[in-house]
């Protein structure tokens, strides 16, 4: 055959790194995304990323780095792919070092490291609080620079509608849509990396970025990928709550010495630095010794959601807890954490050097997705793979805060040369597929386009529809679980489906039509919804983020397992398959012994 | 009791060859408001403060936490992102307005490619052998991080471009975000080693030479970077690599 032809739809930091390593092996990429790529949703990763290189004389290991990340994730992860990324982190701190990341730097110009959730190590380097944004910058500067050469071409302002199946089932190509002229064209290609990062938006109000609609993860499901571990939803405790999003008040506050803490009296109407110190209650530290303030992500916000709505000793007000950092010197706040600083700052109007921060928890995370193989990245459809936020492998049933930025990265490091061997290995290329295969998928998509441009008695609003669905996702399938509410949510979830078959458009033109591209997602967004909550309906047990008060307890015995949903005529499946536990036994996931 | 309410007005254009209107909504007032939950509350009610339907606004958007640059527009005549610009803060009615330094695409949206495409001429990247595992990056000094870091903020809003009375849609200058990326990677170990190849292209028209000191690009920076210090590196930068070219009979 010809040169392969290799399309990478994603522009955050799994998508570039995919890119980066398919151009460096001399085959040409095409790489599409909704936003400019320098916008993707990686920028707002804050507090850092991990990798054991132990500059700090304590003893890390790459070995320990696992055993946190499994154990973090209540052991669902399937092992050794998880192995396999934390012994390729420390390579990919200096790799990204190399490439002029401004991490923050000890007295002896050698990386600094600072200690993240889930782990007792300093094991987290970080560039200021905008972690993600550098490391981002530094991977679309050497797309940039491929660009340059020609070996990349960027499809920036394309949005992912399907991808184009030959007779066999065999990814040939993808159908696109450009968000400018409303055109609906198809791409050939031999292989397609999928990097279309998380699913936030389904929840409404999250701490995602508006492109977080898990569309492409939706649309490729219902073209027959797996998808796994739905139901495995990371609520970030520390967050600004808005109405347009939940803004994020990274890890890296309490990495940096910030205290979680309520007033001892519920009730107290005192602004926040004028109560004494004697009349606090740091609950974290309190019921979690060991690991104080830096508990992971699911401990911490079930322990918020315990004080504000069980014990009632949230602040005066709102659901909300202080966030206090205080009490750290200026000079380290601005040096370590000014970024999420100055978000605080702008947003809420208080400074957080001199006030104590009022957060609660938001969705922040799906460690579920793409079901993806042991070691390519993958997918079961032949010539699809997936890295990033949007596929599963590496988090099990809650992500350790630092560790979905090595994640993404390493996952863009196999999939990118993983599709490479894939599309040369093939006896025939996509240029041997006939054109009828592909003007089929395009006349599909234009269809589905025409329909809603041409739904004239419409009555439904496509924001109303999606506040609803967000509104119910929230409330039932976040923090805490009840079948009942989760049966609830599913007779929402029909009922809005119903009322989308009556959506009215609002706006019919070809041109920059923006509310035609978010019905089209919000579409995807409901059978997405549908599948989250029909994984977190079956499984009777508490696993990580998963939590069922009926059902308190992990269940090895049953579920022990990867939830897969697949998708038939409109009709969702589940089944399941083995974890791969075979470096490390499971054991009980408590983070409650003394220090 | 009647909600509160107050009014927003947008500059509307379907299409770049299609004219101009302005429309106004009026908005049910809720603390804590933002540009950006306007125009989702116009999209979920797109009629006018008049009655008449319309279609919802066409405007980017994207962290909604100013760290992407994406949602930069005119809010009451200032270049800045719609994300923070709070609604308590604003004098009502509030003016919406594409940026004007841009080719316009649709309503609030414009074609700001021209930044990606100066950042390619310009060579704004560490070229790196490879991403093969070479060990470690060069040891850097905590007080170049400290000066570096700053710099690569820049989220490429275009904000600076738009105050910037030598940017037009006609003539090429470059304006300060770039040169302040050409700044950054002159200062990193091994992108000093090519600082010649980016400060070539700084010589070139649309170069540091059109920069006429206005100095309106560092006010309007929503993340405070110092252009104007950049700007005077950078053109000390590109004065003694001129001299040494000429020395060199370049």
């Amino acid at each position: 055959m010809t040169q392969p032809k290799i399309i990478v739809v994603g522009g955050g930091l799994a998508g570039l790194m995919a890119t980066i390593r398919v151009a460096e092996s001399g085959i040409p990429v095409d790489l599409f995304s909704i936003v400019p790529v320098k916008r993707s949703h990686s920028v707002c990763a804050q507090g850092g990323i991990n990798a054991a290189k132990n500059l700090k004389g304590e003893g890390d290991s790459t070995w320990k780095h696992f055993d946190d990340t499994i154990y973090g994730g209540d052991f669902l992860a399937n092992q050794p792919l998880v192995k396999g990324m934390c012994e390729a982190a420390p390579a990919i701190i200096d790799l990204l070092d190399r490439m002029g990341v401004m991490f923050n730097r000890t007295p002896e110009g050698l990386l600094d490291f600072r200690r993240f959730g889930g782990t007792l190590y300093n094991r987290t380097a970080f560039a200021g609080a905008t972690t993600g944004q550098q490391l981002l910058y530094a991977l679309d500067e050497q797309v940039r620079r491929f660009e340059s050469e020609d070996k990349v071409k960027k499809f920036e302002g394309w949005t992912f509608l399907s991808v184009v199946l030959d007779d066999g089932g065999v990814c040939r190509g993808i159908c696109g849509m450009d968000l400018r002229t409303m055109e609906i064209r198809t791409f050939p290609c031999d292989a397609a990396i999928f990097c279309t990062g998380g699913i936030g938006v389904v929840f409404g109000r999250s701490t995602n970025s508006v492109v977080c609609t898990g569309s492409a993860q939706s649309a490729l499901f219902q073209q027959g990928v797996y998808y796994a571990n739905g139901e495995f939803i990371q609520v970030h405790p520390t967050a600004i709550p808005g109405e347009d999003k939940c803004r994020l008040m990274s890890e890296s506050a309490r990495g940096e010495g910030g205290r979680v803490w309520v007033p001892k009296q519920a009730g107290d109407e005192r602004a926040g630095k004028d109560i004494p110190e004697n009349e606090r209650f740091y609950f974290l530290e309190d019921w979690y010794p060991k690991y104080g303030n830096l508990v992971p992500r699911d401990v911490a916000t079930r322990a918020i959601h315990k004080i504000v709505f069980e014990m009632k000793m949230g602040l005066v007000g709102e659901p909300a807890v202080y966030l206090d950092v205080t009490h750290i010197p200026r000079e380290t706040l601005d040096r370590k954490l000014e970024g999420i600083l100055e978000i605080y700052e702008k947003f809420v109007g208080v400074d957080p050097r001199e006030e104590p921060m009022k957060v609660f928890p938001a969705m922040h995370y799906t460690m579920g997705g793409l079901w993806v193989d042991n070691q390519n990245q993958a997918t079961n459809v032949p010539g699809i793979y997936a890295a990033g936020e949007c596929e599963y492998q590496y988090h099990g049933a809650n992500r350790l805060g630092a560790n979905s930025l090595v994640s993404c990265i390493y996952g863009g490091m196999l999939a990118g040369p993983a599709a490479v061997r894939y599309s040369r290995g093939l006896e025939s290329g996509c240029e041997n597929v006939p054109g009828a295969i592909f003007e089929r998928e395009r006349v599909r998509q234009q269809d589905i386009t025409d329909a809603l441009l041409n739904q004239h008695k419409g009555t439904e609003n496509p924001i109303t529809i999606w506040r609803e669905m967000g509104d119910i996702m929230t409330e039932n399938v976040t923090v805490i679980r009840y079948n009942a509410n989760l049966q609830k949510t599913l007779v929402k979830l029909d009922e809005l489906s119903e009322r989308f078959t009556r959506i009215n458009l609002q706006d019919r033109t070809q041109w920059a039509n923006q509310t035609l591209n978010f019905v089209r997602e919000l579409g995807n967004m409901l059978i997405l919804a549908r599948v989250i909550t029909m994984g977190a309906l079956a499984r009777d047990e508490t696993r990580g983020a998963h939590y069922k008060p009926d059902f308190p307890e992990r269940d090895d015995a049953n579920w022990l397992k990867t939830t897969k949903a697949s998708y038939n005529e409109g009709n969702i499946q589940l089944e399941y398959e083995p974890v791969d536990t075979s470096l490390l036994q499971p054991r009980e996931r408590k983070y409650t012994a003394k220090a | 009791m009647a909600d509160k309410t107050f009014i927003v007005r947008i500059k509307r254009q379907q299409r770049p060859d299609e004219s101009v209107r302005w429309e106004e909504y009026e908005l049910r007032y809720r603390p804590h408001m933002n540009v950006i939950i306007c125009l989702r509350d116009i999209a979920e009610k797109p009629f006018t403060q008049s009655g008449v339907e319309s279609t919802p606004v066409s405007y980017d958007a994207n962290c909604l936490e100013e760290v992407c640059g994406a949602c930069a527009m005119l809010i009451n005549g200032t270049a800045r992102q719609a994300c923070t610009a709070l609604v308590d803060d604003l004098e009502k009615p509030i003016r919406l307005e594409p940026l004007t330094k841009f080719p316009l695409v649709r309503d609030l949206v414009v074609d700001r490619s021209k930044m990606f495409e100066d950042l390619k001429r310009t060579h704004c990247w560490i070229p790196i052998d490879g991403t093969y595992d070479i060990g470690e990056g060069p040891r850097m000094a905590p007080s170049v991080q400290e000066k570096g870091y700053p710099l690569s903020r820049c989220i490429t809003c275009g904000n600076c471009l738009e105050v910037c009375p030598k940017v037009n849609q006609r003539d090429p200058f470059v304006g300060a975000a770039i040169v302040s990326q050409v700044r950054l990677f002159n200062m990193h170990p091994t992108g000093a080693m090519h600082s010649a190849e980016r400060l070539d292209a700084l010589m070139l028209p649309g170069g540091i030479a059109d920069c006429d000191n206005a100095q309106n690009c560092v006010k309007a920076c929503p993340k405070g970077i110092p252009l104007t210090e950049s700007l005077a590196a950078v053109n000390g930068q590109v004065l003694v690599h001129a001299v040494k070219s000429w020395l060199r009979g370049e």
